[in-house]
C-alpha cells in the first residue's frame, strides 16, 4: 500500500541539472529501505520554480526540497520516508517560517501565492508518461462531454464566450478562427499545433508538452471535432527532445486506450495526431512556413491569402493554434466559459504563462491572471532583482516584442495595456533588466538573432535587419552620427511595413522601443561616445588609479599582456592592446581598477 | 475507449493513487504516527500501513496520513496522534486492528475511540 508519493520533476530545467541520478539514487535508497512498495516515486513535469532545481516534492505533507544531489538522497529518506522527520535545511527556505520553523505550504510563499495555474495546472502534478493519471485528474472528461452531449457548435459558442485568445502572439480570438475553421466547406480538414516555440527565453509551450502532452492531445481533439477536422499534426522542434519523447508516449497510449484512432467514445467520431519535426528554424513559427514546412518544403512564408484556413497543410484547410491555447480547451470546457471570462480584465480573459527570465531572483515559469501587473511579477512572484540592481525595464514578447521602462513597471499585462505602451504578451517571454544592461546591445542582440533567422525570402526582412544590424553596430562602436539614427529609424518602419511575415514586419520593435523609452542612452553612445551601463566594450576605457600599490597581480591575471609596471609602482594599462575582458578588474584587491 | 463510464472506471481506479498529492492545510484531519526507532521496534511500521489503506479504501480525502519521530513516550509506542486542527488526540499501544476501528468510529463518524487513549491509560494507573 503506497503512503508517500515522491515527485520529482523531470522537465528540462531540472533534468539538465542532474534530476535522473536523483531519481535513481531515490530508487537504490528506498530499496535497501525495503520501502519500495511503500513510496511511489513520479517523475513530473515543471513546477515552475526553475531557478532552483532540482525540484523534489514528498507527498503526503507537501514538503519542497530544492536544489536537490544524490548525496542529500539518503538523509532525506533516512530522516523523513522512515521516520517522518522533514529535512528542513533543505527545504525551499520560502516554505519554513523563519520564526517558528514550521513549514508552510507552497501555495502560501510568494512564488505561488498569486500565481493561477490553468495551462500549467497539471506540470509538476501528474507524470506526463502516464495516461492513467492524466484520466485521474479529469482527463479525455472534457472530450467525452463534447462528443456525447454536444454539438460542434456548442463548442465554438463555448470558446467564444470564454474570451480565449490565441496565445501564440497574435492574440486573435480562438472562438472567432473556430467558427471560421468550421464554415469552411471542405471533404477533408486538418487542425494542427504549433509547437515551434523559438522566441529566446521563453520554455512555456515546451513545457506544457513535457508536463501535460495529453492536455494538448484532448483539446486537438475537441478542435477537430468542432471544426469538422479528422487528422492532426504537431509541428514540434527537434530541439526539444524530452517533449517529442513525452509526446510520442502520449499519442501512443491514447491510441491504445482508443482516445485517439476511430470511433472514440462510441460516437463515430474518427481523430488521429501525428508529430512532425521541425529543424528549429524561428521562422517556422509563422503558421504558413510551419506548413510549408510539414509539407516537406523550405520552411519559408507564403503570402495570406490564401489563408490556412482555405489552403493549410497539403493544400488541405487547416486550423492552427498554439500549445498554451490548446491546454487552457479543456478546462473551459469542463468548467465553463463563465468561469474562464471571470478571470483576467474585460477584453483579456483568463491567465498567461510566462517565462521569468534575466535579472531576476526567481528565473522559472509563472501563470498569472491578464491584468496582473509588471511590478507584481517581478517583484513579488519573482523576488525582484538580485544582487540589490535597480530594475532598469523588461523585455517582453522576445525578438517580435519591446521593452517596458521601470517607470512603467504598474502596466497590467494584457493584450490592449502592452500594445499601448510598445510591448506585447507575445509568447511570453520576460527578460527582466537591471541598470548593467545596456539597452542599445540589447537591440543589437534581438537584431543578431533576426538576422540570423530571416528566412531570406522578402528584401526587406533579408537586407533590411542586416542594415539595421549594422547601424546599432556603428553605435556601439561609437562610430555613428546622429543622421545615421534618424536614418536607422526610417528603416525600422519601411522593415515593419514591407516584409512578407510577422518574422520581419516586428523585427524593428526591440530597436523602436528602446528608442522611445532610451533615446538618450543611444544619443549617449553617439554624441559622448560613452556607453552609460559599461557594456559596449569599444566604448569602454579601463584605467588604473592611484590606489595601485604596485602588486603586479593585474599583469599577470592580463591574458593580453596590455598592463605595463614593475614591483610597488603604479601599473598602466595600455588601451591598444587591451581588450577589455575585465580580468584586471577581478583580480585587483585594491578596488584600484575602474570602468570609465 | 468505447464509452464513458470506461473513463469514469479508469478514473475511479486511479483517484486514490492521486488523491495524496490533494493535501488541503485547512480541511485536513492529520494521523501522525511514530516512527521514530522506538515506534518502529514496537511495530508502528504495519500501523501505519493499515491507516494509509483504510482511509484510501474508505476514500477519506480529507485526512492526511503521516509519520514523525520519537515524542518522548515510548513505552506507549506505537503512538498515533489525531490531530483536528487545535484538538490533538493521542492513541497509544497500536495495533493494525485498533487502527481499523479508529478509522471507523474516530475518522468517519468523528468519535473518538476513548479507551485507546492516553488519557484511558493514565487513568487506569498504568
Amino acid at each position: 500500500m503506497v503512503r508517500s508519493h515522491i515527485l520529482v520533476c523531470e522537465g528540462t530545467g531540472c533534468t539538465s541539472s542532474n534530476a535522473p541520478a536523483i531519481v535513481k539514487a531515490l530508487n537504490d535508497e528506498l530499496a535497501a529501505n525495503n520501502l519500495q512498495d511503500e513510496v511511489k516515486v513520479v517523475t513530473t513535469g515543471c513546477f515552475g520554480l526553475c531557478a532552483l532545481g532540482p525540484i523534489m516534492i514528498v507527498y503526503p505533507e507537501g514538503a519542497f526540497y530544492s536544489r536537490m544531489t544524490p548525496e542529500h538522497i539518503p538523509e532525506i529518506v533516512s530522516e523523513h520516508i522512515v521516520k517522518g522527520r522533514i529535512v528542513k535545511k533543505y527545504l525551499y527556505e520560502e516554505t519554513v517560517d523563519t520564526e517558528s520553523g514550521v513549514t508552510k505550504s507552497l501555495n502560501e510563499t510568494n512564488f505561488y501565492a498569486k500565481q493561477e495555474r490553468v495551462a500549467l495546472r497539471n506540470c509538476g502534478v501528474i507524470n506526463p508518461e502516464d495516461i492513467e493519471e492524466y484520466i485521474a485528474v479529469d482527463g479525455y472528461a472534457a472530450l467525452g462531454k463534447v462528443l456525447t452531449e454536444w454539438k460542434p457548435e456548442d463548442v465554438i459558442k463555448c470558446i467564444s464566450d470564454s474570451g480565449l485568445k490565441g496565445r501564440g502572439g497574435a492574440g486573435f480570438p480562438t472562438g472567432l478562427k473556430w467558427s471560421l475553421a468550421a464554415k469552411t466547406v471542405a471533404d477533408v480538414k486538418y487542425v494542427c499545433c504549433n509547437a515551434d516555440e523559438g522566441d529566446p527565453g521563453a520554455f512555456m509551450d515546451r513545457s506544457v508538452l513535457e508536463g501535460d502532452p495529453h492536455a494538448v492531445l484532448e483539446a486537438m481533439a475537441i478542435a477537430a471535432y468542432a471544426v469538422g477536422a479528422c487528422r492532426g499534426f504537431i509541428y514540434v522542434r527537434a530541439e526539444y527532445p524530452i517533449a517529442v519523447h513525452r509526446l510520442q508516449i502520449a499519442i501512443d497510449q491514447a491510441r491504445e486506450y482508443g482516445l485517439l484512432g476511430e470511433n472514440i467514445f462510441g460516437t463515430g467520431f474518427n481523430f488521429d495526431v501525428e508529430l512532425r519535426l521541425g529543424a528549429g528554424a524561428f521562422v517556422c513559427g509563422e503558421e504558413t512556413a510551419l506548413m510549408t514546412s510539414i509539407g516537406g518544403n523550405r520552411g519559408e512564408p507564403r503570402p495570406r491569402p490564401p489563408f490556412p484556413s482555405e489552403k493549410g497543410i497539403f493544400d488541405i484547410p487547416t486550423m492552427n493554434n498554439n500549445v498554451e491555447t490548446y491546454a487552457n480547451i479543456p478546462q473551459i470546457i469542463l468548467k465553463g466559459a463563465d468561469w474562464f471570462a471571470s478571470m483576467g480584465t474585460e477584453n483579456s480573459k483568463g491567465t498567461k504563462v510566462f517565462a521569468l527570465g534575466g535579472k531576476i531572483k526567481n528565473t522559472g515559469l509563472v501563470e498569472i491572471p491578464m491584468g496582473t501587473t509588471l511590478r507584481e511579477i517581478v517583484e513579488d512572484i519573482g523576488g525582484g532583482v538580485p544582487d540589490g540592481k535597480l530594475f532598469k525595464a523588461a523585455q517582453m514578447g522576445g525578438p517580435s516584442g519591446g521593452c517596458i521602462p521601470a517607470s512603467l513597471i504598474d502596466t497590467k499585462v494584457d493584450y490592449e495595456s502592452l500594445a499601448a505602451v510598445g510591448a506585447m504578451v507575445g509568447s511570453g517571454g520576460l527578460i527582466v533588466m537591471d541598470e548593467d544592461n545596456c539597452m542599445v546591445d540589447i537591440a543589437k542582440f534581438f537584431l543578431e538573432f533576426t538576422v540570423d533567422e530571416s528566412c531570406g525570402k522578402c528584401t526587406p526582412c533579408r537586407i533590411g535587419t542586416r542594415r539595421l544590424l549594422e547601424y546599432l553596430e556603428k553605435i556601439t562602436d561609437g562610430k555613428a552620427t546622429m543622421q545615421d539614427l534618424e536614418d536607422m529609424e526610417a528603416l525600422c518602419y519601411h522593415i515593419k511595413s514591407n516584409s512578407l511575415c510577422g518574422l520581419g514586419q516586428t523585427a524593428p520593435n526591440p530597436v523602436l522601443s528602446t528608442l522611445r523609452y532610451f533615446r538618450d542612452e543611444y544619443i549617449a553612445h553617439i554624441e559622448e561616445k560613452r556607453c552609460p551601463a559599461g557594456v559596449c566594450k569599444k566604448l569602454v576605457q579601463y584605467v588604473i588609479t592611484d590606489k595601485c600599490i604596485g602588486c603586479t597581480k593585474c599583469a599577470r591575471n592580463c591574458p593580453v599582456n596590455a598592463i605595463n609596471g614593475t614591483v610597488k609602482q603604479l601599473h598602466e594599462i595600455d588601451q591598444v592592446k587591451c581588450i577589455k575582458c575585465g580580468a584586471c578588474v577581478d583580480g585587483c584587491k585594491f578596488g584600484a581598477i575602474i570602468k570609465k | 475507449m468505447k464509452s464513458l463510464a470506461e473513463l469514469q472506471a479508469i478514473k475511479a481506479k486511479m483517484a486514490d493513487k492521486v488523491q495524496l498529492r490533494e493535501y488541503d492545510e485547512n480541511s485536513a484531519i492529520r494521523v501522525v504516527v511514530g516512527m521514530a526507532t522506538c515506534g518502529i521496534a514496537a511495530g508502528a511500521r504495519p500501523v501505519l500501513s493499515k491507516f494509509v489503506e483504510e482511509v484510501q479504501a474508505k476514500n477519506l480525502s480529507n485526512v492526511m496520513v503521516t509519520q514523525t519521530g520519537c515524542i518522548g513516550i515510548c513505552r506507549y509506542e506505537p503512538v498515533v496522534e489525531v490531530m483536528e486542527g487545535t484538538k490533538k488526540t493521542t492513541y497509544i499501544k497500536m495495533t493494525p486492528e485498533k487502527a481499523s476501528r479508529v478509522v471507523l468510529e474516530h475518522l468517519v463518524n468523528n468519535k473518538v475511540v476513548e479507551e485507546y487513549t492516553i488519557g484511558a491509560a493514565e487513568k487506569a494507573g498504568e
